[in-house]
């Protein structure tokens, strides 16, 4: 087991710097009354930062992808939280094998 | 159990519902630790680095940004400026979050230190309903931190084992993941165009420009589609 200084040091600025992002928004929020236009672009938030993470992989990786992307998202109503991730990974093997 | 009184909300009650929420999250992000893991060993990472950066960093987006980009020495400025922008989501997060949380400002501060894309997304969900105490915040933590911390380790131990990780689907079980987080805030229009805003824009940004930018990019077209698509009366 060893550990580099400089990896060490980079895994501290990056410690850092995500708890940073972490507890900004706590200060900012004290700030934040919203109403109307402004409170339906804010509940918009937690959906929009899911989506933009995996757009990527969902819909520009390849034709597996997508359509098990579409696959998980229709079981995504039906099932519990762990029944879509299953149903996503069994999609995701089986197309990447037919197509 | 308390069948005359079920909004009423104990800690022992809280840490249940922390736990039942979070065990789906955990067992989903299991072979996503492994992965990041042995992806870090192949990079010249030893098991003790990668236990390090995962219990200090504990942001999969940005240590799997870090690993991609990975070389030796470690460039520590370029490291730094891509994780504050991969976790520039955070800001909006915990700003979203406080207003729902029953915490006081130093149990707050301590808490964040574990804000995840997951533990948030499971809150806004239960805020939804009830507000998110500290037993049920700390419950989730807890487990996300140590399940990433103890997955990831054991992934730089195993290294090459564990074979290719494409073969048993398990680098898409983070995108079903995230797929089955956002049908948890429903099909109002508002959300549909939202959620058709933000990953067209986060997928062209992407393929034409390349990551990181697609995840601020997509967030903010979604935000604003959201305030478009809002009527301009509405309260709230």
């Amino acid at each position: 087991m060893t550990l580099d200084t400089t990896t060490l040091i980079a895994i501290l600025a990056m410690a850092v710097v995500t708890y940073f992002t972490r507890i900004a928004g706590l200060f900012v929020a004290d700030r934040l009354v919203l109403t109307g236009r402004a409170k339906a672009a804010f509940d918009a938030i937690p959906p929009a930062v899911l989506v933009a993470v995996i757009a990527p992989t969902a819909l520009t990786t390849g034709w597996a992808e997508a359509i098990a992307a579409a696959i998980t998202a229709v079981a995504a109503f039906r099932l519990p939280l762990l029944g879509t991730v299953a149903v996503g990974v069994v999609a995701v093997v089986v197309l990447r094998n037919l197509i | 159990m308390d069948q005359a009184n079920p909004f009423v909300s104990t800690p022992r009650r809280d840490i249940q519902a922390g736990l039942r929420d979070i065990a789906p999250v955990a067992v989903a992000a299991l072979p996503i630790g492994l992965l990041f893991g042995a992806v870090a060993a192949a990079k010249g990472m030893t098991p003790l680095e990668v236990m390090l950066m995962s219990a200090l960093v504990f942001a999969g987006g940005a240590q799997f940004a870090a690993i991609e980009t990975w070389i030796s020495p470690a460039p520590i400025l370029t490291l730094a400026f891509a994780t504050l922008l991969i976790n520039a989501r955070h800001v909006l997060m915990g700003a979203s979050l406080t207003p729902k949380v029953r915490m006081s400002r130093v149990q707050t501060l301590l808490a964040y230190f574990f804000l995840t894309d997951e533990a948030w997304a499971l809150s806004e969900r239960r805020a939804l309903e009830r507000p998110v105490t500290g037993a049920y915040w700390f419950a989730m933590a807890v487990v996300l931190w140590a399940n990433w911390t103890l997955s990831s380790t054991i992934g730089a131990i195993l290294g090459s084992f564990l074979g290719d990780p494409e073969r048993i689907g398990a680098d898409f079980a983070f995108t079903a993941l995230f797929i089955g987080l956002v049908a948890g805030f429903g099909k109002s229009r508002v959300t549909l165009v939202t959620v058709a805003a933000s990953a067209a824009v986060a997928a062209l940004v992407h393929y034409f420009i390349g990551a990181p930018w697609h995840v601020a990019s997509g967030a903010l077209a979604g935000i604003a589609a959201a305030y478009l698509a809002a009527p301009e009366e509405a309260r709230s």
